[in-house]
């Protein structure tokens, strides 16, 4: 099992070859001169905004709804986690095996109704 | 042990050259793919807005693509001043890399794929959910406000139809009784998977759209709100990079998605035919899918972020919740599979009438906009 994952991390490498490859290629284009030089322009180096100077940090303030969103994410995610091997084997265990998947799901849906009932979801 | 190979190596050689020849071919394939895609893309929406498309590249504007990626390669790679240099560089490798991954353990036909591996459907979902690094590093490391908003309602909006998507595939894995992609293929002999979860699939193909932030779920790449979002600094090559991790993760999910649901290489008597039948379905269907995806593209008009979050949390996962239950009730109970269609299709049904009635419900209810102009009251969708 951890064979199969070993051999996956190294077509991983294998796989980093080929965007670079296209990075290197680009780079050595601008040293035989096909490709222009880094721009010696300071407004192409410029921050684009409107076409106008940039003002103010570039780091805004954004809508902290998207972090409820990520907590409900990490929810469910941990859920799914642990109901991929439930999938598989659910039927071989007969209806205590249903029953458990069951609790399992109705405790997140317990909590996805209180996220909802709290507003959570809501985007006002 | 499992053996990750399919049992004869293709070329005859140690298992390792065999897996590079592999990554090659798939490499290859996927760039002249991408290449196709884009030229696809362009005119088949221009024939949806009564235009002609490229046409002068070539015959009917067929070398258009590699037109294009001859002048991306060629042109200058700028990095703004104030950007973050490694992030802001590394950022298209992160986002390319789990798409290229992905694509090498689908099955293309009977045993041919670059791996087989016992956890193939959960894989795809584990290497796919990398892709939002690519994107934040590409928005907090671009120094720029659209790129930032970009790249967080990038984030938001996968993550979130994350669920739903794997939800779905969940409930058809609970028939298979398998995560390994080419036997779920190999199970679809007499009838696809999508005739037992009609629901699933369209959860599935929402979801999808969303994922690849196509429209009408292309809020974080909207050009008219936030100049093109996350990859808005980006230039020459490395744009390029973010284009083809696109593109290739559309050919990925489709791919993936005529596997599970429409039986890949085997539904019409793929097992018989020989490997080129097999891959002939393969593509035929992962493209049907592709032009189904520019179909959307070019009819539904574009959601608002409280549309879209509400219609993820609040109709697909409750939904696909209820879609597992019931699976695995009629399972457990013994049920014939006639069962699942019914009630997979009464859910398709309802989700369907769900999405008409708000879409042509006529309301006089007033909602907030959000962000800055929250004093505005417009008609609520």
């Amino acid at each position: 099992m951890l064979h199969d994952y070993g051999q996956i991390g190294i077509l991983v490498i294998i796989s980093l070859i080929f965007p670079l490859g296209a990075v290197v290629t680009s780079w050595a284009l601008r040293m035989v001169n096909v490709r222009p030089d880094v721009p010696s322009n300071p407004v192409m180096t410029d921050t684009y905004e409107c076409g106008l100077r940039t003002e103010g940090p570039s780091l805004v303030q954004f809508n902290f709804r998207f972090y409820y969103i990520a907590l409900l994410f990490v929810l469910f995610d941990v859920e799914l986690v642990f109901l991929f091997p439930w999938a598989i084997i659910y039927d071989t265990m007969g209806w205590p095996g249903f029953f458990e998947g069951v609790g399992f799901i109705g405790i997140l849906c317990l909590g996805i109704l209180y996220a909802w009932r709290k507003g959570a979801l809501e985007w006002r | 042990m499992v053996d990750l190979s399919f049992g004869d190596t293709l070329f005859g050689f140690w298992n390792w050259v065999d897996a590079i020849i592999r990554i090659l071919i798939i490499v290859i394939a996927m760039t002249v793919m991408v290449i196709y895609l884009t030229y696809g893309e362009r005119k088949v929406v221009a024939r949806f807005q009564q235009r002609l498309g490229p046409t002068r590249t070539g015959p009917a504007g067929l070398l258009q693509g590699i037109a294009d990626a001859v002048k991306l390669v060629g042109k200058e790679d700028i990095r703004p001043h104030n950007a973050d240099r490694w992030v802001f560089e590394f950022a298209p490798f992160a986002t390319f890399i789990p798409v290229l991954m992905t694509l090498v353990i689908l099955p293309f036909a009977k045993d041919w794929g670059v791996r087989n591996m016992t956890l193939g459907l959960f894989y795809v979902f584990a290497i796919l959910g990398l892709n939002i690094v690519g994107i934040m590093m590409a928005g907090l490391g671009s120094g720029n406000k659209f790129a930032l908003l970009g790249g967080i309602r990038a984030a938001a909006q996968m993550i979130s139809y994350e669920i739903p998507l794997v939800l779905s595939l969940l409930s058809v894995a609970m028939i298979t009784g398998t995560l390994n992609l080419n036997i779920i293929a190999e199970q679809q002999d007499r009838y696809p998977y999508i005739i037992l979860q009609p629901l699933a699939f369209l959860i599935f193909f929402t979801a999808m759209l969303s994922e690849l932030h196509r429209a009408p779920f292309d809020i974080p790449v909207a050009e008219s709100e936030i100049v093109g979002g996350y990859f808005v600094e980006y230039s020459g090559i490395r744009w390029s990079m973010f284009q083809l991790s696109e593109y290739a993760a559309m050919w990925a999910f489709t791919v993936f998605g005529s596997i599970v649901f429409f039986g890949g290489w085997q539904f019409p008597k793929g097992g018989d035919w020989g490997w080129g039948w097999q891959l002939a379905l393969t593509m035929g269907k992962s493209l049907t899918f592709i032009i189904a995806i520019m179909w959307v593209r070019t009819t539904v008009p574009r959601l608002r972020i409280d549309q879209l979050m509400s219609f993820c949390w609040k109709i697909l996962l409750p939904l696909s919740l209820v879609q597992i239950i019931a699976n695995a009730f009629i399972i457990v109970y013994g049920g014939e599979y006639w069962l699942l269609s019914l009630t997979s299709g009464i859910g398709a049904i309802a989700l369907v009438a769900i999405i008409i009635n708000r879409a042509f419900r006529r309301s006089t209810k007033t909602t907030g906009l959000v962000g800055a102009y929250r004093s505005l009251q417009v008609p609520a969708p």
